[in-house]
């Protein structure tokens, strides 16, 4: 089986996280650039199918020249191989361009079930497992905490509000998960040393058949007009419990009109 | 006015708070048309809907457009964007809503905007980036746009519209069938509201303790008719399910009340509930980062704290 993981790198949000004011784009170089926490499950899972069922593990992802610490660390846990998406007519990319650019790229490096986190910590849509499966003709199985695969058949949990659905599919499939799914392992030292022989290959926008004209800022189905720092949130009154913590807070829910 | 799709949220036939919230929105921009995607379209329903605005109500009764994941959905909204030519489609912009409008925008070669807590003229988007950091406008600039509203952002108002009914029947592709529903499980806590459409959340942390102890919690949320909450070291012991976790990992909260109980308020948590309108944190450490961010505080023990608190208010109600 042919599973194909899809990483992100994302600002580290225990770091000051800013647009950039010429182009309103995410300023990577503001903070430090870390593995989209949600990817490590998808990575992890992707592991355990492969452990499962056999097959081949590639890490695909999308990024500027830095983003191959992210594909080291895929790889380093225990991924094959991996395909770095990387050229300068991507910068800007909005969800609609990505998933087509990625679209693109796994229809010519091939796949049975592509994987990636429910979200990315950064931008937060949402929406690129569901856009990948749309262009892509491929089952989506999203919001996964469980993953089974029998054969060609797969079945998920997916987690809703109430609880789960039962979902199954034929492959091939995209499958975006939710950390409940699994604890991702940590690399080990001999997986770090081996990170460092696995194939990596370079793909631009013509390498994949990606028309630059559909992709970076230019193409944006959407623009950013403008943006500002929220004002802080003016400081509010602290108390200190001595016996009646609970009456001060009911007294302050009254004053609000929530009780 | 233009016309403006709503994707009605529905449970069991019950039209949820957040589609009385976006036809409330359309209303100032143009004029709703709910869509109804499923069986289970009733007198109640409809009245429901024509009481907030809907001019018009686009019925799509078939089980098959429930029965698979999101693609459907996606594929009615993508056919009544060809036949009406709506001025925008809003859904709610919870994990389903932003995946359906994900499907929609690849459909219809249109932009998409996904948690917008705000609309004006031009449909201009108001987003609250980075766990509350940073405010953005945007804007569709190609195609239908698509935008999908975090529940909470507008008070629903009613306002008596016709509610004229037209029955639509979309014929589904195969893609759109690829992945099919086989069993729906529940697990949900008795009557609480669901957690991102609340408007008063009740989350527990660490310094709740055990699972048990997570009545605590429950007794408060239930005197205030909220939903409760767990940060990720609450759901990680196992004392409450993952599906209420509150944070990066877990799912973003925008109530008008967050009451946070034994929660530090680390950045992961901050990122899902930043953006609650008022803030109540109650924690034994005065050197909780969650202080910066309360409107009022409690330094002391949820476990005396919390009950004395619901006991209040049920005595002043």
């Amino acid at each position: 089986m042919n599973i194909v993981v899809c990483v992100k790198q994302v600002p580290d949000t225990a770091t000051e996280r800013k647009l950039r004011s010429d182009d309103k784009t995410l300023d990577r170089d503001a903070a430090d650039g870390v593995v989209n926490e949600l990817d490590e499950y998808a990575v992890e899972e992707a592991l355990k199918l492969k452990e499962a069922h056999g097959g081949e593990v590639t890490v695909l992802t999308m990024g500027p020249g830095k983003a191959t610490e992210t594909i080291r660390k895929a790889l380093a846990m225990g991924a094959d191989k991996a395909v770095h998406l990387t050229d300068d007519a991507l910068h800007g990319s909005d969800a609609l361009s990505t998933s087509y650019a990625m679209a693109q790229t796994l229809k010519k490096i091939g796949f049975d079930l592509v994987i990636l986190g429910s979200e990315s910590t950064d931008a937060r849509t949402g929406v690129l497992a569901a856009m990948l499966a749309e262009r892509l003709g491929a089952a989506q199985l999203t919001l996964a905490n469980k993953v089974d695969i029998d054969g060609s058949s797969i079945s998920i949990q997916r987690l809703t509000d109430y609880g789960y659905d039962k979902v199954e599919a034929t492959l091939p499939a995209v499958v975006s998960v939710v950390e409940k799914i699994n604890e991702p392992r940590y690399p080990s030292f001999k997986g770090i040393m081996a990170a460092k022989k696995k194939p990596v290959a370079t793909m631009g926008v013509a390498d994949a058949e990606i028309d630059a004209s559909q992709v970076g800022l230019g193409a944006a189905w959407s623009e950013v007009v403008d943006f500002a720092a929220a004002p802080p949130r003016a400081a509010g009154t602290i108390v200190k419990d001595e016996g009646d913590g609970g009456v001060k807070a009911a007294d302050f829910l009254a004053s609000k009109k929530f009780i | 006015m233009s016309e403006i799709l709503v994707l009605v949220e529905q449970v069991d036939g019950e039209v949820k708070k957040v589609t009385l919230e976006l036809l409330t929105l359309a209303r100032s921009l143009g004029t709703p048309s709910a869509v109804w995607a499923g069986p289970g379209f009733t007198a109640d329903a409809k009245a429901r809907l024509a009481e907030y605005g809907a001019e018009k109500v686009y019925v799509a009764g078939s089980a098959d457009v429930v029965d698979h994941v999101v693609a459907p959905k996606a594929e009615l909204l993508a056919q009544l964007v060809g036949s009406a030519a709506p001025a925008a489609v809003l859904v709610a912009a919870t994990a389903e809503g932003k995946e359906i409008a994900g499907r929609l925008a690849v459909k219809t070669d249109s932009g998409v905007i996904t948690d917008a807590v705000g609309l004006s003229e031009g449909f201009v988007a108001d987003q609250s980036i980075f766990g509350g950091g940073v405010n953005v406008h945007s804007r569709v600039t190609k195609g239908t746009p698509i935008i999908a509203v975090r529940p909470n952002s507008t008070a629903p108002a009613p306002s008596p519209a016709a509610g004229t009914e037209e029955e639509v029947s979309v014929a589904l592709s195969d893609a759109a069938k690829a992945s099919k529903i086989v069993e729906r499980v529940k697990q949900e806590k008795g009557a609480r509201p669901e957690l991102t459409e609340a408007a008063i959340v009740v989350s527990g942390g660490r310094g709740v303790g055990s699972a048990e102890n997570f009545s605590i919690i429950e007794g408060l949320a239930d005197v205030l008719g909220a939903a409760v909450g767990a940060s990720r070291a609450a759901t990680d012991a196992g004392w409450y399910p993952h599906q209420f976790q509150v944070g990066q990992t877990g799912k973003t909260v925008s109530p008008q009340l967050y009451i946070a109980a034994g929660i530090s308020g680390a950045i992961q948590h901050r990122a899902g509930m930043q953006t609650a309108k008022t803030i109540v944190a109650i924690n034994k450490d005065p050197e909780a980062p969650i202080f910066e961010l309360a409107d009022f505080g409690v330094v002391g023990d949820l476990h005396q704290v919390v009950p004395q608190l619901a006991d209040e208010i049920s005595k002043r109600k």
